[in-house]
Parts: structure tokens; sequence; C-alpha cells
């Protein structure tokens, strides 16, 4: 059975990494432009919003530079061996340079103007790589082929943030393990140093990035050991000069100056922003807690802000005054998700790993994170080798008023385990903390799981959880006698089970609840959840299982297991054997809350495949080969809002819910029949812009006011009077057209200016706007086509009525062709007002 | 960005006695205040009118204390031998009590001489009472007789003997003016309707009845003997309602507090036992010096009176109500300036923007903050932490563990810090608690204090107390275990006689010993 065209494999959360390379503000600091995987994103820095995706590059890309000569646009270099040339404000691709060799970073001059830098790797030989300067040709044509290149220096970095451009492109900087060598233009003259050559102490001295100041000849580099040295009077090989900066304890991830470079920002994995004053070491300032490490750092052209990128996948803006502003973030790719993927069932929410400590609620409508809960509640230093507390399960009670976690510690000895409880407050519409136990188990955790009954009371609520030592655990709800007590309700253990001393590995009950099937490495064993007892055991040697789940529906009374060894098996509950076994190397096993439906990944020398199948007859109903070159590692089905109607037969199992995977490149996909859906239609991406300037309280106020009048205008057909009335009164042409040195005193303007402004009288009748309207659409007709058109479509809106009736008779050939081209628009937008 | 966030300090659920409403109650007593008796008092009663004084029968004294006086403020001492049960009529103007000989005297409150006295009985006579209709009085004796007395007329108006033993212990209903009761040693608690001529109920309580006790009620009735108290629905023909064992001697004096809702009962045992009348728990428990023979609640229960075997009257007045009115008056800003714009009430249309709230860090919240792990850890080890909240000082012992920084913490310390350190973790090591921090803490310490040992006798001290204090926890821990083995056995022979269920109380077993052993 062949994957059929239909379906496809989307990546979702929004293109990839946003770490390829630093992000650009736009000359006017309103819109921030950044790598994202094989994608071009554009946030508005307003509100945080992606604006546009732009894709057309066939691998990562690597670099984003504004075009010096036209800030509305954009290069972007990528792997695949192209340079793109955007106009980003409407997201057309304009030209395509062909390199042919791996472009590793971009960087674009002012100086420069016909060409660009980058690094690629050196032909024949394999880690080097070298910056040369690729001549754009103003050739005609989409495609064009570059390759008039010439090597500026050679032996550089291929990170992106170890070469940089001094003042005016007149010298080019880089560094590589311990040298810096710095290249002059005009004079054609390297000079190399190295910190080896220095009396230091032991430490790591390599340079981990450099930058240029912007006005002085002065450079800026970061080394592994937390130091950054200031380099001046390179011009000569023997007496330059440098001074130290040494704040950070652990390597210097990323350093910028400031517009006019009278301060420098460093970041570092201490997830601190230092901003050093002066250059000097004597004053600083510090916005520590930024979440994670900083992987890069940029300001805005005008200096009033500048943006952080973290390791996490997150950027925060901040202020100049270093205040934190806002944070623009989607999904969070935390280094390993430990918990799974979990949906919560109140906000349909995908829940894993966000922040260090934290549980981060993703949207996958909107991808966005809507919110995170802070679950370990402890500071998080930055720093590495440290054991960190860490959550690693997670689960929801059917109706997501419960959550349970899991957090651990790692530690020679013992591990340090809490098992939390949460309660959803409605009032405060967030979680809160019921009841925290401190070593649950006695070793870690394996897996954890709710009584799973939707018309079940709440205090019937059981959570069971399976350990490495060799036990499950059966946790209530106690009710409080005491009525003082602060609440009413609590968890407390009711149950130990036990099975031949063997790890108990996965836990999971059966639809209706009756049944808790408790996996114990190669044994599963169902227990009867009222009474505890041990109900029957099964077993497929050789090989413990990895995998447990009861099928649901009409299926509900059989048991899937998947053994490390490579079988998946079915058992029949009701005649206690074997029902069907297939020989899969199973990682991935998911039931669909909604169906019988159960999805399986396998994996098998380096490629993942999906089996979707029910329970009860052994031949899957759906296979797809070759899902994707990575490890799957999670899966989770992600009820619909509502169910699609227009599947075919074969995506059946589609229809209610949807598949989710996560890969262990921490890459979220999913399985889609319709083809790549735009987020945002072109018309409305186009309005996000306009829209997207900040709302202030001002604007706010005058935009209602604004919309109460356009609202009373439509109403009466007037639009364009109104219109009119603000360009041709003659005071305001008057006041705007006359030079400056020939206008009589303000004094004598203001009331005439003023009246023109007012509103004449709103007491007329209806004849008389009918006549105003009639008058206004002929003199009209030189004015600018659209204004126009509005008026227009909103007298045909109204034609109905007989005031305005006539008044589309006389319409124009011209007019009635014109008002058929704006039939066929879109107005949606006029739904704004 | 997140703002800093403190040290969780872990609260643990204190173990043993948890602290209710009731146990505030009842704590809210001075400390008692000891009066001595010729002889053992066997019966205490409060004046239903104030100023509540009260009778104390003891030996062949009635004594009448006030509320606070140490010393009666009247004797009635007109008794050749033992008195017994003297009792306030309701409106608190007369007495009369029993008395060993057999007479029953009368007295008026402000007289000393009797002022009838009822010879009939030939034996003595242990209890008596007035009737709710307040011209009747009810008496019990050795008699074995329960009889009835017309005061005006000073003759008996009835006599029931029905009772095979001696009788010990009665009361009278508060509804019905005919009806009393009384509780003898033949195990039978009897109630008589003056109407008629036989007991209307019997009650076998099952051992000799010490006190009887009628709710306000008079719907349910308790019954006090051996070590039992039972409560009786009398409205139900006498069915049994509770049987209460909670002491481990005879119950010897039942007792109601003023709202009706808690039953006290002494015992000689030397406890008083506080149930709550809806539930029939234990909410409370007192305990005294010697056995106690009478009980008393004053109205509003200000005063808990106790007469014990000894002779000794036990006197426990209620502390006065705290008054919150002037902690509040402090916290008011003492200047003028503090209050500045406080009293301004924001309009209607205003908009209210609110000041963020300044976050008042602990001291050593702000040195972890800012890194500075060894002044953390002074600041933790500091005797007011130290000594009252150990768990902070573990806390923050487990955050710079956490932080990696609890080894460079603990080292380059003086003589008298290493002293306090170890005094501090020799003492905490073997409460569970603490015992996963503290024994890394006590690692690291013998590990970077290994060079200078021997050079300082304090230090030395301490390291050896340190040993000795984890020597005798492993010996402990051992026991244990060993208790813990012969519980199996228990357990696993139990499970061989009942079939049913075995995993599961084998495990509950289980679960429970490693409780227990937790808590210890």
């Amino acid at each position: 059975m062949v994957a059929p065209a239909g379906l496809r494999v989307v990546r979702c959360g929004g293109g990839g990494r946003l770490s390829s390379a630093r992000p650009v503000f736009s000359a006017d600091a309103k819109y921030l432009l950044c790598a994202s995987g094989d994608f071009v994103k554009i946030y508005s820095l307003g509100t945080g919003e992606t604006l546009r995706l732009m894709g057309g590059h066939a691998d990562v890309v690597t670099g984003v530079q504004l075009n010096p000569r036209n800030h509305m646009q954009l290069y972007s270099s990528s792997l695949d061996g192209s340079i793109k040339l955007w106009d980003f404000m409407d997201g057309i691709p304009i030209k395509t340079f062909t390199v042919g060799c791996k472009l590793l970073a971009l960087y674009a001059l002012t100086s420069c103007e016909d060409s660009v830098f980058v690094i690629i790797p050196k032909s024949g030989e394999r880690d080097t790589f070298q910056l040369v300067s690729v001549k754009l040709t103003k050739a005609a044509g989409q495609n064009i082929e570059a390759k008039d290149l010439s090597v500026v220096l050679d032996g550089v970095d291929a990170s992106p943030k170890c070469t940089a451009f001094g003042r005016e492109g007149e010298y080019v900087a880089s560094v590589k393990d311990v040298n810096l060598q710095v290249y002059f233009f005009k004079r054609k003259q390297l000079n190399r140093f190295s910190v080896n050559t220095m009396k230091t102490k032991g430490g790591n001295h390599d340079f981990t990035c450099v930058v240029c100041h912007p006005t002085e000849d002065c450079i800026a580099t970061g080394h592994a050991d937390g130091k950054i040295r200031l380099w001046r009077n390179f011009h000569h090989k023997k007496e330059y000069t440098f001074s130290t900066l040494h704040w950070h304890h652990d390597i210097v991830l990323d350093l910028a100056f400031s517009v006019e470079g009278t301060s420098l920002l460093s970041g570092g994995v201490e997830s601190v922003l230092v901003l050093w004053q002066n250059l000097s070491d004597r004053q600083k300032d510090f916005l520590p807690r930024l979440g994670s490490g900083i992987e890069y750092t940029s300001v805005s052209p005008d200096g009033t802000l500048c943006c952080t990128l973290h390791t996490d996948n997150r950027i925060s803006i901040i202020n100049s005054n270093l205040r934190f502003s806002r944070s623009i973030q989607g999904l969070i790719k935390s280094a390993d998700v430990k918990t799974g993927l979990v949906v919560d069932p109140r906000t349909k929410a995908l829940v894993l790993n966000g922040e260090p400590g934290h549980l981060q609620f993703y949207c996958l409508q909107s991808d966005q994170q809507l919110f995170s809960l802070d679950i370990v509640q402890r500071q998080y230093i930055h720093q590495a080798g440290l054991k960190q507390v860490d959550l690693v399960k997670v689960a929801f009670s059917a109706q997501g008023k419960w959550l349970a976690t899991v957090e651990e510690r790692e530690e020679v000895t013992d591990p340090e385990l809490q098992l939390k409880l949460w309660f959803y407050d409605e009032e405060t519409q967030s979680f809160k903390l019921n009841t925290r136990i401190n070593t649950p188990h006695d070793d870690h955790i394996t897996d954890m799981c709710f009584r799973d009954m939707d018309e079940m009371e709440d205090d019937s609520l059981i959570l069971v959880t399976t350990g490495r030592d060799c036990v499950f655990k059966v946790w209530v709800m106690v009710e409080d006698t005491d009525p003082e007590a602060q609440q009413s309700v609590s968890w407390s253990c009711d149950f130990v089970g036990s099975y031949h001393n063997y790890q108990a590995t996965n836990c999971c009950f059966s639809e209706d609840g009756s049944l808790l099937a408790v996996s114990f490495e190669g044994t599963a064993t169902v227990w009867d959840s009222v009474t505890w007892d041990l109900k029957c055991t099964f077993c497929h040697p050789p090989g413990k299982i990895r995998n447990i789940c009861f099928g649901r529906l009409t299926c509900s009374k059989y048991l899937i297991g998947a053994t490390d060894h490579g079988f998946l098996c079915c058992w029949n509950l009701l005649s206690c054997a074997l029902e069907w076994s297939a020989h899969l190397n199973i990682l991935v096993l998911q039931p669909d809350p909604l169906s019988e439906h159960i999805a399986a990944v396998s994996w098998l020398s380096k490629e993942s495949s999906l089996f979707v199948f029910k329970p009860n007859e052994p031949r899957p109903i759906y296979i797809q080969r070759n899902l994707c070159k990575e490890k799957i590692q999670l899966a989770a089905f992600v009820p619909r809002d509502e169910p699609e109607t227009d599947g075919s037969e074969k995506y059946l199992w589609l229809r209610r819910s949807q598949l989710f995977f996560l890969t262990d490149t921490q890459e979220l996909m999913t399985l889609s029949t319709k083809p790549l859906e735009e987020r945002l239609t072109a018309s409305s991406k186009q309005l996000a812009v306009e829209e997207s300037l900040p709302v202030t309280p001002f604007s706010l106020l005058l935009g209602r006011h604004r919309r109460q009048q356009s609202q009373e205008d439509i109403d009466l057909g007037k639009l364009v009077i109104h219109n009119k009335q603000e360009q041709d009164s003659p005071a305001v042409k008057e006041l705007l057209h006359t030079p400056a040195h020939v206008l009589p005193s303000a004094s004598f303007l203001c009331p005439i200016f003023i009246k023109s402004l007012l509103i004449s009288k709103e007491n007329k009748s209806a004849e008389e706007v009918a006549d105003e309207v009639e008058m206004e659409s002929e003199k009209a007709d030189d004015d600018s086509d659209e204004e126009r058109d509005v008026t227009e479509m909103e007298q045909e809106d109204t034609s109905p009525s007989e005031l305005l009736g006539e008044m589309t008779c006389k319409l124009s050939k011209h007019q009635e062709k014109e008002l058929r081209k704006i039939r066929k628009m879109d107005y949606s937008w006029i739904s704004a007002f | 960005m997140a703002t800093y966030k403190p040290v969780v300090v872990q609260a643990f659920p204190k173990l043993g006695e948890k602290i209710t409403q009731d146990t505030l109650y009842w704590r809210g007593y001075k400390t008692p205040v000891q009066i001595k008796e010729f002889g053992a008092v066997n019966k205490i009663h409060f004046s239903p009118v104030p100023p509540y004084n009260y009778a104390v029968t003891a030996s062949s004294r009635i004594h009448i204390y006030g509320r606070y006086s140490q010393e009666p403020i009247k004797t009635f001492s007109r008794f050749k031998d033992a008195a017994y049960c003297a009792t306030y009529r309701d409106d608190g103007n007369l007495l009369v009590a029993g008395s060993e000989e057999g007479s029953i005297r009368l007295f008026d409150i402000s007289g000393r001489a009797p002022l009838r006295q009822f010879d009939g009985p030939t034996k003595a006579v242990h209890v008596v009472g007035f009737l709710s209709d307040k011209y009747r009085i009810f008496s019990g004796g050795d008699d074995y007789s329960s009889s009835l007395w017309d005061i005006p007329n000073g003759t008996e108006i009835i006599s029931y003997s029905e009772h095979t033993d001696y009788v010990r212990c009665g009361c009278a209903s508060k509804v019905n003016a005919d009806v009393f009761i009384t509780g003898s040693y033949d195990h039978t608690v009897k109630l008589f309707d003056a109407r008629t001529k036989s007991s209307v109920m019997t009650i076998e309580h099952g051992h000799p009845v010490e006190s009887v006790l009628l709710f306000q009620s008079g719907g349910l009735l308790v019954s006090a003997g051996g070590r039992y108290v039972k409560v009786w629905d009398i409205l139900k023909g006498g069915q049994l309602l509770v049987s209460l064992k909670n002491h481990h001697k005879t119950v010897t004096c039942l007792c109601l507090n003023s709202s009706g809702q808690r039953l006290l009962s002494g015992s000689l045992d030397r406890h008083v036992k506080i149930y709550s009348t809806t539930s029939y728990k234990v909410v409370h428990s007192f305990n005294y010096a010697t056995s106690i023979l009478s009980l008393a609640l004053s109205p509003e229960d200000e005063t808990i009176v106790v007469g014990m075997t000894n002779g000794v009257l036990n006197v426990k007045h209620r502390k006065p109500e705290e008054r919150k009115e002037e902690s509040q008056k402090k916290r008011q800003p003492a200047y003028r300036t503090h209050v500045k714009g406080r009293t301004y009430m924001p309009k209607q249309e205003d908009f209210c923007v609110s000041k963020p709230v300044k976050r008042v860090l602990r001291k050593y919240d702000k040195m972890l903050k800012s890194f500075q792990s060894s002044k953390a850890l002074d600041a933790v080890l500091e005797p007011p932490i130290r000594l009252h909240t150990p768990e902070v000082t573990v806390a923050v012992m487990q955050e710079l563990h956490r932080r990696g920084t609890l080894r460079s913490a603990l080292a380059g310390r003086d003589e008298k810090q290493i002293n306090l350190l170890l005094t501090f973790v020799a003492r905490r090591v073997i409460e569970p608690r603490f015992t996963p921090v503290l024994v890394t803490v006590a690692d690291m310490i013998t590990d970077i204090y290994q060079p200078v040992v021997g050079q300082s006798a304090i230090v030395d001290r301490q390291f050896l107390k340190l040993q000795e204090a984890i020597g005798k926890e492993i010996d402990y821990q051992e026991e244990l275990l060993e208790v813990l083995g012969m519980m199996d056995t228990l357990f696993a022979t139990f499970t061989k006689k009942s079939t049913t269920y075995p995993e599961e109380n084998k495990s509950n077993g289980l679960t429970e010993t490693i409780e227990t052993n937790t808590n210890n």
C-alpha cells in the first residue's frame, strides 16, 4: 500500500529555529526581520505579530541583511547557495542570485554597493572557510548567476558572528580560535593578532564573536572565558593596544555596539544583557533573567530598541533604557521535551516543556504561546554543568480541572522528586497548586495517568504513577474533615501495587475507567480499578514493553502493547489471549481520544513510518512510509474544533482530530490533506502591516471618533461630502499652501480654520442630502478613484431606497464599468469600520 | 523576563495533634488554681444565676465559692458524717444535699441552718436533686430506693424500690416536671414518672452506673459507668445511639457545656475528654494530676472546676479575649506624611493606576539574588532563623547545593562558625525532613575541614557529637527495620487466614508501616 499523494507532512510552528542568523531591524525600527529555518520572518515590533513568512529558499537561511541602497529591500542567503533580494513590505522576491556553493553568512555594506560578502566553504578542503565578495550584476531577469567571486580573507570561522566589517567598510575583522585578523581594503594590508602570545592565566581565550565600532577604529571581541577585549590602534602590527572588560563568567555569545558607539551590549549563557557604558568597566547596567542564553543581540538603526534572540527560539525586545518591552515567542524549543505532547482539554492547546521549569501552553491555531505555567517555582541558574530541577511528566484530568506534574533533579545518591497536583481556578483562570508530594516514589517516575472519565464526579478522580522502584501507586483525593482548613481536598496515596519486583514502566486506564493496565518490564498486568485486584497478565517475550494502550469505543476489549524487541501485540481482554501481533519497531503509540483509531510510528533504518490501525483488525487502514528522516519522539492527537467534512474515505481517521508529531530535532509536524495553507491571505496581510501601528490612547480616541463619524456618514451616504469639506475648504488650503513668511498671524487664521473644521448643521432634510450627494458625485469624477468607489459602493448598497435610486440612473457608462469592477473587489475591510 | 523567585521553603504538615478550633478554644484557660478540700470532692454544682457561685461537696461540708475566690464564701457544716450531692435549685436560692446518715437537708443560700430536713432513708443518700417544678426533690440512696419529696410539707410523696443495688446518680428532666432518672450499681438506668407507680423505662448500661445526664432537649440520655459513656435515645424507647470507650478507667462524671455542643467526661484515669455531640468524637482532652471524681462547667464555659479523689479542687478560668484593635492601631502611620493621599477616594470615572507592589525579600534571598553564597548561609545561621525555623536554613542549604556553591559557602570559616554549623547539623540531621540535605552538608564539612581536625578542641567535640548522633540514628533505624520485619510476618499470617484480597492487605500494611517509619 503506497501512501496516496493527497496526504502530506506539513511543518508547523511557523518555520524552524530562529537562531541561524542575527535578526535585523528595518530602517524605521517598526519591523524585525529574522531568518527562521527555510523562511525569512517579519515581525511587527509594535504588536509582536508575525506579519509575513517569506519562503523560497530550499535550505536553511543563514543571513539576512537590508539592502544598503534601498531600505525596503533585503538580501537573504541560504545554504542552498543562493542570495535572494526581497521587497519585504510586499513579500515579493525581486531577484535570485545563484552562487553555487553553501553560503554560511552574508554581509552587505553601504560602501560597496554592487557586491555583498559571503562566507563559503573552501573548495577541496574540509572545515576551512573563506570570506568572498560576490558581485551582484544588475542584469535583468529574475534568476541571475553570480559567479564573480573574489576571495577577501582565507581561513575564517564559519559562524556569522566571527566576522565583522569596520566603519564605512574600511576594514574587516575576523576571528578564529585564538587569532584575530584585520584586513584593510584600501591598503590591502592584513594584520594578525593572537591572544596566545599574551600573558594570561589559564582559561579558554578562544574568540567567540567580533564586532566593530560604528565610528571609531575599535574592535570588540568576545571570548570563551567570558572576557570582552576592545582592540585599538590595530593599524600597527606591534603597537596595538587592547583593554579587557570582564563580567561574564562563561562564554560571551554576542556583542553589539550602540548606534553612536558609546556603549556596548553583550550577552552570554547567563541570560543577562550587559550594557557597558562608555566602553569602560566602571559603569555597567544589567538586564538579568531574560529566560535563556542570549544567542544574538542587535540594535535598531535609530537606537531606540534592541533585541536579543535566545537559544530557546524567543526574541526579546528591549528599550534603549534597558527596560524589557515585549517578547516574541512561538513554540519555545527547550533542550529536551521530557513531558511528551499533551493536549490541554480546556484550551485544546499543546502542552510541553517550555522555559526551564515551565510548562508552555502552545496554541496551534494562532502559532502563539497562550501562557507559560511556572511549575518548579525556583530561580533558574544559567550555568553549565548544574543539575537543575526539570519537569518530566504532565497529565491532565479529563476536563482539564486537575493537572499533575512531576519534577525531578538528578542526583548521584537519590533523585529529588516532587509530584504536584494543580487545580484549575475558575476565578483567576489559571492553575493553582493544591498538593505537593515529596518523593512520591523512591526512583524515577516512568508514567502517570488520570482515570479518564468524563461523566464521573470529581471526588472519584484517581491518579496512577508508575516508578522505577518497582511499584505503581494510586493517589486519590481526600476531603479534609476540618472545616477551617484552607482547602477542602488534598491528595494522598491509596494503594501501592507491585508485580514480581519488576520495574513499572507504563500505565493506562481503559475508556470506562474500570481497568488499569500497568506494564512491568516484559509483562502487562491488568488491575481492577475498584478493588485493586490483579485480573490477568499478558506478555510477549522477548523484550520489554515500551508502550501500552487500551482500545476505545468499539474496540475497548483490546489492549495494545509495543515491545522494544520490535513487536506490536494486541491482546483480547475477554479471552485473555493474543489476538494478533506484528513485527514493527514501534516508538510511539498514540490512541485517538475521539475514535477507535490508533497511530503507531515506527523507526526503521533512518526513516520513520506511520501506521494507523483499528485494534479489531490486524491490517492497518493507513500507512505512510518515510514520514520524515528524523526520529519521531512524540505524537499527539488534537481534537478539531469542527470535524472535517470533505475528507475522502481513506482519511476518515483524520476527520475528528489532527495528528501532530515532534521529532528529536524539536520540529513540530502534522499531517494534512489540504495543500499548504497560507495563514494570512494577501489582502489581510497588507492590512496587518497598516494596522500594526502602535495603538496609543490618543489613536484609540481618535479612531473611535472617526468610526462614529464614518458610521453616520455611511448611513446618510455622504462620505464624500465630508472628505470634500475637509480638503477643499479654502481656509485649510490657504493655511497649507501659503508660504509661512507671508501668512498672517495665527490668531487671525485660527477662527477661520476652526470654522472650516466644524460640521455644518446635521438637521438637513433627506432631500437636501440626496442633492448634495448628486452634486458631489459629479464633482468627484476627477477625484481619486478609490475614494469615489467607496461612495458609489455605499450608494449601491443603499440603492433600494428611493432617494438614491435616481442617482444611480444618472451614472455614465464609464462609471458603470467601474462599478462592475468594484463589485468584484473585496470589500471585507469595510467591516472593520 | 522574570523577576527573582525567592527560595521555596517547604512547609511540612505538623505531625501529631492537629490544631483545630476546638483545641484553640479549650486551650484558652489560664493556669489552674488548686484549692485543698477536706476529703474527696464528690459533687460540684454551679448556681444557675449570676454571679455563678458554686457549691463543692467534700467530706462533711459544703463550701460555696465565688467566681474568683480562693476561700469559701460560705460553708454549710451541719453534717455529722459525709455530705453528698449539694445541688442548687433553678432559681439559685435553695440548696439540697444528701448525707451519709440518711437525711436530706434543704438550705437557704443566705441562711445557715437547714430549712427542712427529710428523715426517711435509713442509709446514705448519695443523690438528690430538684425537679423542674421547684417544689419537689428526688433522691436515691444506698437502700436501693428512689424517692420523691414534697418541699412545702416536708414529706415523702412516693418511693420506688426497683433498683437492686445502690443508687448513685440521677437527674431530673428540664422539660417535664414529673420525670427523673436514676442510675444504679445494678447496671441499670431507670426513668421514673411521678404520676405512675413504677418506672417508665429501664435501660441496661452494662456496668455500674456512675453518672447520668439528660440533654437540654430531654430526648437524649447519657450514662457513664465502667469505661463506657453511652448515649441513649429516650424518645425511641431507650435505643442505644452510641457507645464511647475513650477512658481506660471508670468514668465518674459527666457534664455538658453551656451551648450543649460538647460533652465532657471525667474519669479515674485522670483525664477529662471533650466530645462533639454531633460526631461523638473526642475533640480535646485535659490531663489532671489525680483521679477525677466530679466535674462542672460554669455558664458560658467561663470556669472548669474539677474535683479529685485526694480532695484537691482544680479551678480553671478562661483567659479574657485578646483585643485586636490595639495591633491595628500600631500599624497606622505615625506621621501625617504617611497618610498623604491615602485617604483620597477615587471617583467613579477615575482611572486607577496601581503602584507596582514592592516585594520585600528576606536577607538570604537578597544575598542569593546577588550570588553571595557565603553571606546567604551566614544570614540563615543567625540565631532566630537557625533556632526557630530550621527549615529555612535547610532550604537555603539545599538551594546552594542546587546552585553548586554549597562547598564554597561552607569553606573558609573560623572555629566559631564551624562550631555553630556542626551544632546545627548534629542536632537536625536525624530529623527525617532534613536528613537528605544535611547528610550532604555533613559530608562536605567533614571533607573540607578534615585537615584541621585536632587543632581545636571545640570543633573536635562537635565532630564527635555528630558521630554520636548519626550512630544513634543508625541503631534506631535498625530497630525499626526489625519491627517492620516482625510486622511483616504478622501480616503474612494474617493474609493466610483471610483469603480475600491478599494483595491489598499486604501492601496496605506495608504503607502503614512505612508511614510510621517516616513519622518517627
